[in-house]
């Protein structure tokens, strides 16, 4: 089985966002980036799936030099091959989907994995919108997923609970916290990394079909007050303040 | 014309698909674009409420076919009526099924995609849509350049209006051949609660609670103000049997209550990130210096195991609970 896991290059979740003079993209200083998280899940379902059953694994990634950084990542982990596709990882996601999708489709791929959102543009759109392209089935937010015989069974994240959907491959799915647990890197994986080459290539996709025109940070929300007073004080004074002054009962 | 692809449960429109249509509404008025509504299923009641949220024009599509869900069959549909009807806006909330279907629906028809907004405009006879990036931590404003647009809202923040329209109901034929994936069965957990992404009051719980028995105070107090529990990694990973699904943060939900209250939370940058544009925060920890305080409404220094049941007495003396 051919699997294809493509990676996001996010900044780390610590990050304090500032916007850059532009007004309308991320001040890069102070930065530091990691494969989005929600991908590492994705890309050790298929380690798994190598472990368990042979499948060749190649890791992708839209992304400039830098993004190589996931790519050396993913080749310690324990990926076959790994490509640079040279491109804005970071842009509209149509493009972003249509440049993976002429990557992907002449290299026979069984299975596509991806994070079901990258932690910057939380568009959460690249996922169904290659499968559409791909013309696979897909399943997303999916925490549990089995593959035999050509088909897979997929229990996806719902509102209230999750729903299981079947298909048959190929299929792209992304994945949710809960899926499986990633594991480290060992000293050997990184060290072996050092060695392999990534491969580079540069596709052109659709033309973007959103751009960013601005970026804000939130408003400073006003300055709270603290109430006093024993337990059950503060609690009476709570509950009159958000009753009589936020009128939120 | 703006069409807003909408769900359907138990014989009505979901809030979330209320929403979003209203919203259509609004930018219909704004520029003289008619609205259309469209469910896609094995039956099309409740549809017809489509009507008082200003839709001119309803689109069923029922087929005994399409009584599962299908991302690959539901996208086809929807992207064959915004064509049918030469729809240039295409909104849906922002659910899991919209979430899944929309931009699948989007790669159809070539048009660009803007997911979770909460904020909506014409500019330019293209839409444009404010929308959370880095999960929140900052806000972005999506221009497009496609023929088409596509975005679908967030839950819980366009108001619902009632503007009554001819609703005229059109039917759609359902879609040949096989479907590539179908949904086999729903697996229910959490009694049928309403989502957190929906949720109006959400009280959540963080590793100062130093167990996953102890959150049962805190559903307590969630039941006394009509809210559901909400909970911080640090709780869920803590190995507590806590369910990724109630985590809020930035690799866990996103959720935009009108009342968060955060109980033995420091607030760390990701889990602020996750619950920041709630309407009111409140915060109770016995940590004084804990960042959470910082962005908290009002702040209540003290043992949480204390003031929660407190609050919850309290709230079941005033009568709280009963008006939701």
């Amino acid at each position: 089985m051919k699997i294809l896991v493509c990676l996001k290059q996010v900044p780390d979740t610590e990050t304090k966002i500032k916007v850059a003079a532009d007004g309308k993209s991320l001040d890069p200083a102070d930065v530091k980036w990691i494969t989005s998280p929600y991908d590492e899940y994705a890309l050790e379902e298929a380690l798994r799936m190598k472990e368990s059953a042979g499948a060749e694994v190649t890791a992708a990634t839209v992304g400039d030099d830098k993004a190589k950084d996931i790519l050396r990542n993913a080749f310690a982990l324990g990926a076959d091959s790994a490509v640079l596709i040279k491109g804005d990882g970071q842009g509209d996601t149509l493009a972003i989907a249509s440049i993976l999708a002429t990557y992907a489709k002449d290299k026979g791929f069984d299975l596509i994995l991806s994070g079901n959102k990258g932690i910057g543009g939380d568009n959460s759109a690249v996922g169904p919108m290659l499968a559409e392209l791909l013309g696979f089935a897909q399943a997303n937010v999916v925490v549990k997923l089995d593959i035999a015989d050509g088909k897979f069974r997929a229990e996806r994240e719902i509102e209230g609970g999750t729903e299981v959907v079947e298909g048959a491959l190929p299929a792209v799915i992304t994945a949710q916290k809960g899926l499986n647990e990633p594991r480290y890197a060992s000293l050997k994986g990184i060290m072996a990394a050092k060695k392999k080459t990534i491969e580079e290539t540069e596709i052109s996709g659709h033309a973007p079909a959103t751009a960013v025109s601005g970026m804000a940070l939130p408003p400073a929300r006003p300055e709270g007050r603290k109430l006093d007073g024993d337990a059950a004080a503060q609690a009476k004074a709570l509950l009159d303040a958000l009753k009589n002054e936020a009128k939120v009962f | 014309m703006i069409l807003v692809f909408c769900e359907l449960k138990d014989g009505k429109l979901r809030k979330p698909s209320a929403e979003a249509l209203s919203e259509g509404r609004r930018l219909a008025d704004a520029t003289g674009m008619k609205l259309g509504a469209l469910t896609v299923g094995a039956t099309s009641n409740g549809a017809a409420d489509a009507a008082k949220h200003g839709a001119d024009v309803i689109l069923t599509c029922e087929a005994p076919s399409l009584a599962s869900y299908s991302s690959d069959a539901f996208a086809a549909v929807i992207a064959s009526a915004v064509k049918a009807k030469g729809a240039t806006v295409l909104l849906g909330a922002a659910t899991a099924m919209g979430k899944d279907a929309l931009p699948r629906a989007a790669a159809r028809l070539d048009a660009g995609y803007a997911g979770d907004v909460t904020g909506l405009s014409m500019a330019d006879g293209k839409l444009q849509a404010v929308r959370p990036v880095y999960a929140g931590k900052a806000f972005s404003t999506t221009a497009f350049s496609s023929a088409i647009q596509v975005a679908t809202t967030r839950p819980n923040v366009f108001a619902i209006t009632e503007k009554a329209a001819a609703g005229a109901v059109e039917a759609l034929a359902a879609p040949a051949g096989d479907f590539k994936a179908i949904v086999k069965e729903i697996l229910a957990k959490g009694g049928g609660k309403v989502d957190l992404t929906e949720a109006n009051v959400i009280v959540s719980g963080g590793r100062g609670m130093k167990s996953g028995e102890n959150f049962k105070i805190l559903e307590e107090l969630a039941d006394a103000l009509g809210g559901v529990v909400g909970a911080s990694r640090a709780a869920v990973d803590a190995g507590w049997g806590l369910s990724h699904g109630i985590q809020v943060g930035q690799t866990g939900k996103v959720v935009s209550p009108t009342l968060y209250i955060a109980a033995g939370i420091s607030g760390a940058i990701q889990h602020l990130a996750g619950m920041s544009s709630s309407k009111y925060i409140v915060a109770i920890n016995k940590d004084p210096d804990a960042p959470i305080f910082k962005i908290a409404d009002y702040g209540i220094v003290g043992d949480l195991f204390e003031v929660v049941p407190e609050l919850t007495k309290a709230a079941k003396a005033m009568g709280i609970g009963a008006h939701h």
